[in-house]
């Protein structure tokens, strides 16, 4: 067997230069540092972390394959973030940029918050694919391909032609290609290579990054515990050719120590929509009201599985305010309900968002978000909601926002969101995103408190001569009927009303509303506590972010804090209200700056002045509440932050403040 | 208080409702509107039905129509304009021991909610849905609705409305899984009661369609209808509503009409040369959704809290 290899000598004398990242990606990035060299054979190499991608034709199994590495790794102790690449079509043309799918992994011996930056290692299927990983900048020189070779000797000239030039280009770029007869191999066990060869190369990492035999078997079987022993046991022979072909065939062989001891503590691997569905379940929900949306639905799919087991049901409305709407239902009624949507969503759902603070019905509504406006990215990232969700009712509707910075807390925070809900009788908005929603990680398994399960409102008698909005003036908090309340009878209403929920029309009433309902936002906040800062509570420059970019960010924070810069970052949990102490923790920081994913106007553009400049959501949002000149770097790539792009963004923006200086 | 049963036995009611119990604030509908016939077969029905006031949930969108929750001493549900059906669903998802009603109007339920209406007939949820079909916006001052006759002058459509107005009842028997369809004229108060009362006692989305007079902007349309019986079409059939011969005398035209048959209920709606009254389809078998959405209702919550455990032992490593 021939194993070709190009340009893996050529790493050592590698021209080290460094580029400033800019907002466009670049093809390949140079990095100062390779951690990557060939390894000895026979001994594996101790590393203390690699980003590995499969890459491959939609259909081809490489998330499959990717997830099972990622399980395998954090059973051993590791600590793991994948991510998944998802073509926006179903099926793509084969062979294409485009049609690149498949999933990254992250693996090292420390806790795994975010994708990272450029790749180690890849896996491709096909050379076509990983042209698109190139320009969304994800290998760096050095990198690893592992490649099928299969297209070399293709019955079609193009086809070799198109492989040949990909071979050139790739080694132009620096990008270390060892082709491989995958698919040759693969034919040894199996006629049809789409069913099977993921299991293979998952045979091969697991080699090339000496993970426990044994509990990949077993993670296999789990997989395909559904589909029956003889199909477990052909994976399982996939699995170990891949793994005896990578032991005499590959040359790389990695070690990457755990970090955790093995303890009695559990963990389980959720993706953040799968943490959706069990917080669902966990909060003590009944029933979930939803419309398919991309990349919202797959909660709703994950608890079409087994919401029956705590005794609920997922209502697939016909569509996005129908959902709302039952859920609104349902919740008037004394139930507990909530809808999982996305960008377009919310913007179908507003009006009815708006009852329910008129009305004052719990209502837990979470937001998936993706990139917009319109249509938009419907697979890929945006923290582009906040607006919306703030302010995206007519007349005044606050409302509570909190936003999952973790795949723990969209569990989490689906239950804190309920109880928020009912106490303050309100609706509450979970704002997650895509980069949560496909990010699959170890987590502690959470201890489950029976609390979570109480029922809303018992249903003894309303007491007599309470109204249905009997509002405390001081707080605005009322107690709520419930149908099947003797004594309690009102009528809901989206209009003006009185305390005894009667349309009003008079000039005090609607204020003393809008007022009572504002107050509750005011209590709510007054039970907050400021938030945490990551790194100095003074400093030159503090980052300031929500959502699903915490990990990034602090590890870039961190890392430049190491090369001496004064730099913190400080992340919100809440968004209404808003966390309290902003201002004084602001005033320790030469410069404050957000960090978001959604639209910003570069300062430097054309046409933009101060004046003028739009700025990001949170920048926008913190700017009026704290009256501080607060800036802002942003992106709308669809792309999730990585720690090194965030990094020089920081490295840049202390330059100019020292500029200033 | 109490009442003799058929075997003679007597029947006492720890609570017995009269029809004030269920009449709540003052209509403030026009004189001579037909809501007005309309809320007096609710409450009646409700009083002969004696459900419990707190144990009723009228629901309703936006419109004339949909000022009745106010006016009943019940739960009520005043929500969006064209979203009652979502909501009255939800409400019914969870909570089988709620009594449903929902009033809505043709543009409510036939314009902007559309949609709604369509999916909320083939969930076949236990609803009385009650349609006020005036054939115009009222509360907004005399806009063509989807059921305005062509021609009709409205203030959007000054020259009169453009096209030939939709047929609910078409649109309603083209819905699979529809099991209650009715249509009704307000002005007829023991027609009116018998159909409320037969949609009442269905399990499952009774459809009824009230041909409704608006005195102030739809005079002419339906005073024509009043004066002229001979336009309408009394259905009659053992499995349909059983009125008075003095009511069945009041129109000229009759026709022995099987509810359960599908097909001869197409034709009566296809027909628009006589407006049919009477249950033109009934099929109390149809399939229920909320019999489906009720499942684990209850869930004692110590299985919960096992059923929660199940499922994360499932990504548990």
């Amino acid at each position: 067997m021939q194993v070709h290899r190009l340009q893996a000598s050529a790493v050592d004398q590698m021209e080290i230069q460094r580029k400033p990242m800019t907002k466009q990606s670049q093809a390949i990035k140079v990095v100062d540092s390779l951690d990557v060299r060939p390894a000895v054979r026979g001994g594996a190499q101790r590393i203390d972390e690699h980003i590995v991608e499969i890459v491959s034709d939609s259909g081809e199994g490489a998330q499959k394959c990717g997830q099972s590495f990622g399980a395998v790794s954090g059973k051993m102790g590791n600590g793991v973030w994948t991510v998944e690449i998802i073509p926006a079509e179903i099926q793509p043309p084969e062979r294409t940029p485009d049609g690149a799918s498949g999933i990254r992994i992250r693996l090292g011996s420390k806790y795994m918050t975010n994708m990272g930056d450029e790749a180690d290692l890849a896996v491709a299927f096909n050379e076509q694919v990983l042209y698109s990983r190139m320009a969304n900048g994800a290998y760096k020189k050095g990198t690893i391909i592992l490649l099928e070779n299969m297209w070399a000797t293709s019955p079609f000239e193009e086809v070799q032609e198109q492989y040949r030039k990909a071979l050139l280009d790739f080694e132009e770029q620096g990008l270390i290609v060892v082709e491989l007869p995958i698919e040759k191999e693969c034919l040894k066990l199996v006629s049809n290579t789409r069913r099977g060869k993921n299991m293979f190369v998952l045979g091969m990492l697991c080699h090339i990054y000496s993970r426990d035999v044994d509990k990949s078997l077993a993670e296999i079987a789990r997989v395909f515990s559904r589909k029956g022993d003889e199909v477990i046991k052909a994976n399982h022979n996939l699995f170990n050719a891949g793994y005896a072909f990578a032991r005499e065939e590959v040359e790389y062989h990695y070690e990457v120590p755990s970090y955790t001891e093995e303890t009695e503590q559990q963990t389980v691997v959720l993706n953040g929509n799968t943490a959706i569905g069990l917080g669902v379940m966990a909060s003590g929900m009944e029933m979930v009201s939803m419309y398919p949306i991309t990349p919202a639905t797959s909660a709703s799919h994950y608890l079409a599985d087994d919401f029956h087991l705590t005794g609920g049901f997922v209502h697939q409305a016909e569509d996005e305010i129908a959902a709302i709407g039952f859920a609104i239902g349902a919740s008037y009624a004394g139930k507990t309900a909530c809808t999982i949507t996305s960008g377009p969503g919310i913007a179908l759902k507003t009006e009815m968002i708006g009852l329910a603070v008129m009305a004052e019905v719990p209502l837990v509504i979470i937001d998936v978000q993706r990139g917009g406006p319109s249509t938009g990215l419907p697979t890929k990232v945006e923290q582009g909601d906040l607006l919306a969700s703030l302010y995206g009712a007519p007349g005044d509707s606050p409302k509570v926002i909190i936003a999952a910075a973790t795949i723990a807390e969209c569990f989490h925070f689906v239950i804190l969101a309920r109880k928020l809900a009912e106490s303050f009788r309100t609706p509450v908005i979970v704002l997650t995103d895509a980069n949560l929603a496909t990010g699959v990680q170890p987590i502690d398994r959470p201890q489950i408190s029976e609390e979570w399960f109480a029922a809303p409102v018992d249903q003894s008698a309303w007491k007599e001569g309470v109204t249905a909005y009997d509002w405390d003036a001081q707080t605005g908090l009322s107690e709520r009927p419930i149908p099947g309340m003797r004594g309690g009878e009102y009528v809901l209403t989206g209009l003006a009303h009185s305390r005894a929920s009667k349309i009003a029309y008079d000039t005090r009433s609607n204020q003393e509303g809008c007022d009572m309902r504002s107050r509750k936002m005011s209590a709510l906040a007054a039970t907050l506590n400021p938030p945490d800062i990551h790194g100095d509570p003074q400093g030159d420059l503090l980052v300031v972010s929500w959502g699903s970019t915490l990990g990034t960010i602090e590890e870039a924070v961190d890392n430049a804090r190491s090369e001496g810069h004064k730099v913190s970052s400080l992340h919100l949990r809440f968004l209404s209200p808003i966390e309290p102490g902003l201002k004084e923790i602001f005033n320790n920081f030469k410069k404050v700056m957000t960090v978001e994913i959604n639209y910003s106007d570069d300062p430097g553009g054309p046409m933009i002045t101060g004046e003028s400049r739009r700025y990001a959501q949170l920048a926008l949002v913190l700017r009026a509440h704290t009256l501080v000149d607060v800036d802002c770097w942003s992106v709308v790539s669809g792309h999730p932050l990585q720690p090194g792009q965030i990094k020089d963004v920081i490295i840049e923006h202390l330059a100019l403040i020292t500029g200033e200086n | 208080m109490f009442g003799l049963k058929a075997d003679w036995s007597l029947d006492v009611h720890e609570r017995y409702f009269t029809m004030d119990d269920y009449a709540g604030a003052e209509p403030r509908w026009c004189t001579g509107c037909g809501d007005l016939g309309i809320l007096t077969a609710v409450h009646r029905v409700c009083r002969d039905a004696q459900v419990e006031p707190e144990n009723t949930v009228a629901v309703s969108g936006i419109g004339c129509s949909s000022r009745l929750p106010h006016y009943m001493k019940t739960y009520g549900f005043h929500g969006l304009h064209g979203r009652a059906l979502p909501v009255a669903c939800g409400i019914k998802s969870r909570r089988p021991d709620l009594d449903i009603w929902v009033a809505t109007g043709d543009g409510d339920c036939f314009s902007i909610g559309g949609g709604h209406w369509i999916h909320s007939l083939r969930y076949n949820m236990d609803l009385t849905l009650l349609i006020f079909d005036n054939g115009i916006y009222g509360l907004t001052k005399k806009q063509t609705s989807p059921t305005t006759p062509q021609g009709f002058h409205t203030n959007t459509h000054v020259t009169g409305a453009l096209l030939p107005p939709l047929n609910p009842l078409t649109v309603t028997l083209g819905v699979s899984n529809v099991s209650f369809v009715a249509q009704t004229v307000d002005w007829n108060a023991p027609l009116l009661y018998e159909i409320i009362n037969a949609a009442h006692q269905h399990k499952g989305t009774s459809f009824v369609r009230i041909v409704q007079r608006c005195p102030m902007y739809m005079e002419q349309l339906n005073q024509e209808m009043q004066d002229d019986p001979s336009r309408m079409l009394l259905l009659t059939h053992d499995k349909g509503v059983q009125v008075d011969d003095a009511v069945v005398r009041m129109f000229e035209n009759h026709q022995e009409h099987d509810p359960s048959d599908m097909a001869a209920a197409r034709a009566i709606a296809q027909d628009d040369s006589l407006i049919p009254l009477g249950v033109l389809y009934h099929d109390p078998d149809a399939q229920r959704y909320d019999e489906l959405t009720n499942v684990g209702l209850n869930m004692p919550m110590q299985e919960r809290v096992q059923g929660l455990n199940a499922a994360l032992d499932k990504f548990a490593i």
